[in-house]
This record gives C-alpha cells, structure tokens and sequence, in this order.
C-alpha cells in the first residue's frame, strides 16, 4: 500500500481510505459481538466465560452504554459552535441520555468538530488515550473526511482515520444539529449491535496509528500511551 | 429490638433510602430541563448512568488514598443515615439513632467532605486542590449559622438526643420548630443551600470553571460508589432536616413527601440564580444566616 504523504495531500491514490494497516478495511468489526468486547483485558489466568453467556452480557452492557454517552468538552475546531445548540432548549440532546463530560476521565464519544490542526491533533490523542474504555469517536464535517476546505493546508489534518479511529462519519460543512442527533443515534444502534469496535481497533493497531501520528507531529514527546 | 433484625431493618431502609436519592436526582434533572424549555432525560436516566459507570473499565489508580476517597464519601452518608430516625415511634426506621446523637450526627457531616478532599488531593491534576480549597472555605462558612441553628434546637429541646428533639415538638404543628423558633429555621435553611450545592453555591463542582473540581480523576467505579454516597447523604440530610425543625414524620409517607418539599427548596433556588465567586458565597454565609443563627439562639434564650 502507498504510504499517504502529508506533504501530497491532493494525491488521492495515498489515501487508504478503505483500506487498513493490514489491507483489511479499518472498521469492519474486529472482534465478534460474542466476543463481549472486553476479552482483550482478561488477565493471564481468566478462562473467557461461555459465548452464549458472553452474549446476553453483552447485550445488556452495550444497552447501558448506547443510553448514557457523555461527549468529551473538547471543541477542536469550528463545528464546536454546533454543540451548543443541541446541548439548549432547542435541539435538547439529554432527551436521548448524552450529557457533556468535564474531563477525558468521565467521557466515552469523543467528537472532533470540524479541522483539527497538527498541534491539537497531540492533545487530541491524549485525551483519547486517557478516556477509559469502550469509547467513541464522531467526525463531525467534511474536514474530517477528507480536509474540507483546508485540503491543501499544511497544518492540518485531511484524513482523521488515519490518526484515530472513526465509528461514525458526519458529513457537512457544517452539518447542523440535526445531522448531529442523526449520528448520535446512529452511533447508539452501532453500539448496541455490538458493531462499534473502532477503541478495539485502536488498541489491536497501535504501532500503525503510532506511525501515522509521528509522521505529522514532528515534536513527538507524549509516553508510549497515555494512561 | 434485637441486634440482627435492627441490622436488617437498617440496611433495607438504607437501600429504600439510596434508591429514593435517584429518583429525586431523576426529577430533579427532569425539572431543571423543564424550567430551561427542553425535554430532559428520563426519569431514570440516574439508574442508566449507574449501569453504564459499572460497565465501563476503570483504567487508572492514583493510590490507596485515591481509591480511600469515594468510600470516605460514602461513609459519611451512610453513617449519617444510620443515626437519623425516619419514622417517630417505629424502631425499625430508626437505625441506630438511639446510639448516637446530634454531635456524632455533625461529624458525620463534615466526615465525607474532609475524607473526599484527602482522597481527591491524591489524584494530582491542579483541579482538585482548587476545589479542594474553595469547599473546605465553604463548608467552614455555612457550618456556622448550621451549628448556631442546631444549638439553639438542643437548647430548646434540652436534648442532643435526636429523638427528644422531635419528642420535644410534638404538640401539633406548630409545635414544630419551624414555628417555635423560625429564626433558627431559617439560618439552617440558609446553611443547606451551601450543603447542597446548588447554585449559586456550587462552587466546588463549578462546571466549566474547574470542570468538576475535586472528583476530576475519579471514573467509572469511583463515580458509581460516590453516586452511591451522594443519594444516601442527600436523603439523610434532608431527614435530620426534617427531624430537627418540621417534627419529624409519623408515616413513611409523610417522610418521602416531607424530604421531597425540603430537598426542592435548594433545587428552586438553584434553578434560578448564577453561580457566586468563593469570597462571595463565604461573605453570604458570615453575614445574613449567621445573623438569623445568632438572633435565633438569643431569642431560645430569652423564651427560656
């Protein structure tokens, strides 16, 4: 696979958009609704409990998960302005159960709002790491997609898929609140089928997205993961 | 009543107790939406978060201070519920009130915050200390015209017994000290504003100012226990409240109707003012409920 060049931006062949560090595509599910999502923390002696018992437990976890999100206050970009209106009186986002999280520590949806320069991309990924998991990521507008109107700066990110992993992709410039609500609860079908796995991903893929990060951000001096 | 019933009794009237806390919490989130013109969450939505807090993974542990934090928080509520008789005359909602009285009740009181705060400290980020500081200042301010309000109860009463201070106010409803000594009702009703940190007294949570303040490295199973903590404080203070100064309740009805009433009075007050500045809500508490304090005592005094 041809490496994606930050300095070539516009060479749309680089962009693996569809495929992942192994060719495979970067958010098929990895790990199998049975699975019950957390087998990657049992310890060295756990014995992994019965698939059928795995799977009711997991049903009824991704049910309390997919009902209470808590979005990281982190406004990266323009698209931060979009929030406001749906946390207020008119789009009214508690109605679904998501609620604003102070702290990395007390969030589990992450949303990139819009253009996310090199320089925030560092805390980004911090704030990210320091989320406990499961958790997810929105990309909200088309700067996530593929750079948006910033698609020849040279300071900002064009593909977020290559630096973190996405679970839902709303596209606009800016999408409106409604668009929002949209993927939220596109978000919580994924979750609750079990399908929205891009934290699993992260961790099963680390070194790629390792390479990736360090090939933008030039001063690297964040820990080996940032707990 | 025995030793192993009187346990029993006390441990299901403490779930009954936390479970209450949520459903109040619930209305409250709800009520407070309604006031701002949303929808708000469901009534539930408390259990859902408790669900989901216990789901999730925790991933980092600050030491055993850390970890200590939350279950000091707890201990606080807990054992303040175990002191406090809900229901006058039923032994089995009075916990073990008849162990302990009003001074233990007060330590209590101040247990859960002094612990939280050694416990927060521990976790590191710049956040908690500043919380730290601003709800120790606080709590110092509003436990003043609190404790001028409780002496002049006991004064009254001529009791730290709790249950001689709801015997004491037992001749029909103005026999309650709401009615018999209002100026210290109102000093202690002005005290729990702070207590319950609503605004403009919620300087120590202080969302986006110090995001969360003291709690900022707590997560998942911490936040769950605190939740835990928090609801069965909550509702123990409300029923000191409601056994110190509106006579106690003589049915489980009347308890939940009378903590329900009590709990909104910081609920309302919160719904419609800003938030102060610490040296701002400190003033607040040295000077008008303090005044009712000192005037309530003097008035106990004088009556005597």
């Amino acid at each position: 696979m041809k490496r994606f060049d930050p300095d070539k931006p516009w060479d749309l062949t680089t962009l693996p958009t569809t495929a992942g560090p192994d060719g495979s595509v970067p958010h098929a599910p990895v790990v199998k609704k049975a699975d019950g999502q957390d087998q990657c923390f049992l310890g060295a002696g756990e014995v992994p409990a019965a698939p059928k018992l795995q799977e009711a437990v997991a049903t009824i976890k991704n049910w309390f998960r997919a009902n209470s999100l808590n979005v990281l206050a982190f406004g990266t970009g323009c698209g931060a302005i979009e929030l406001r209106p749906l946390m207020t009186s008119r789009f009214d986002m508690s109605r679904f159960g998501i609620t604003g999280a102070p702290t990395p520590r007390m969030s589990n949806v992450f949303i990139i709002s819009g253009y996310l320069s090199t320089k925030t991309l560092k805390r980004v990924i911090r704030s990210y790491e320091q989320m406990p998991n499961p958790k997810w990521v929105v990309a909200l507008g088309s700067c996530t997609i593929n750079g948006g109107m910033y698609w020849d700066s040279y300071n900002t990110i064009k593909v977020l898929d290559l630096y973190m992993p996405v679970d839902v992709y709303i596209s606009g410039c800016m999408p409106r609140p409604e668009a929002l609500i949209a993927g939220f609860q596109y978000l919580m079908t994924e979750i609750k089928a079990g399908d929205a796995n891009g934290w699993h991903h992260y961790l099963e893929n680390l070194d790629w997205y390792r390479e990736n990060q360090k090939q933008v951000i030039k001063d690297w001096d964040l820990p080996d993961y940032s707990w | 009543m025995e030793l192993l019933p009187r346990i029993g009794w006390t441990l299901l009237s403490l779930f009954v107790a936390v479970n209450y806390g949520f459903v109040i919490n619930g209305i409250i989130r709800k009520v407070m939406a309604r006031i701002q013109g949303r929808f708000g969450p469901p009534v539930w939505q408390p259990y859902i978060d408790m669900g989901k807090l216990l789901f999730q993974r925790n991933s980092v542990m600050h030491g055993l201070m850390f970890w200590l934090g939350p279950v000091f928080r707890s201990v606080g509520g807990i054992g303040l519920y175990l002191l406090v008789p809900v229901v006058i005359g039923d032994p089995r909602l009075a916990g073990f009130s008849a162990n302990g009285d009003m001074l233990l009740a007060l330590y209590f009181m101040a247990f859960g915050s002094l612990g939280m705060a050694l416990g927060a400290g521990e976790g590191g980020h710049p956040h908690s200390p500043i919380g730290i500081s601003r709800g120790l200042s606080q709590m110092t301010a509003y436990e003043l015209p609190f404790i001028l309000a409780v002496i002049a109860v006991v004064t009254q009463a001529g009791s730290f017994d709790i249950n001689a201070i709801i015997a004491s106010q037992q001749s029909g409803v103005l026999g309650w000290n709401l009615f018999a000594n209002p100026l210290a009702t109102v000093a202690a009703f002005l005290a729990m504003l702070g207590m319950n940190m609503y605004p403009p007294f919620n300087i120590v949570g202080a969302p986006t100012e110090i995001p969360v303040g003291p709690a900022t490295e707590y997560h998942n199973t911490y936040l769950s226990f605190m939740m835990i903590g928090r609801s069965a404080f909550a509702i123990a203070k409300m029923v000191l409240y409601m056994d110190l100064f509106l006579g106690g309740a003589h049915s489980v009805l009347e308890a939940v109707v009378k903590v329900f009433v009590i709990y909104f009075w910081s609920v309302f007050v919160g719904a419609v003012f800003p938030r102060f500045r610490t040296e701002q809500s400190v003033r607040f508490f040295l000077r008008w409920p303090t005044a009712f304090g000192v005037a309530g005592l003097a008035l106990t005094f004088w009556v005597r």
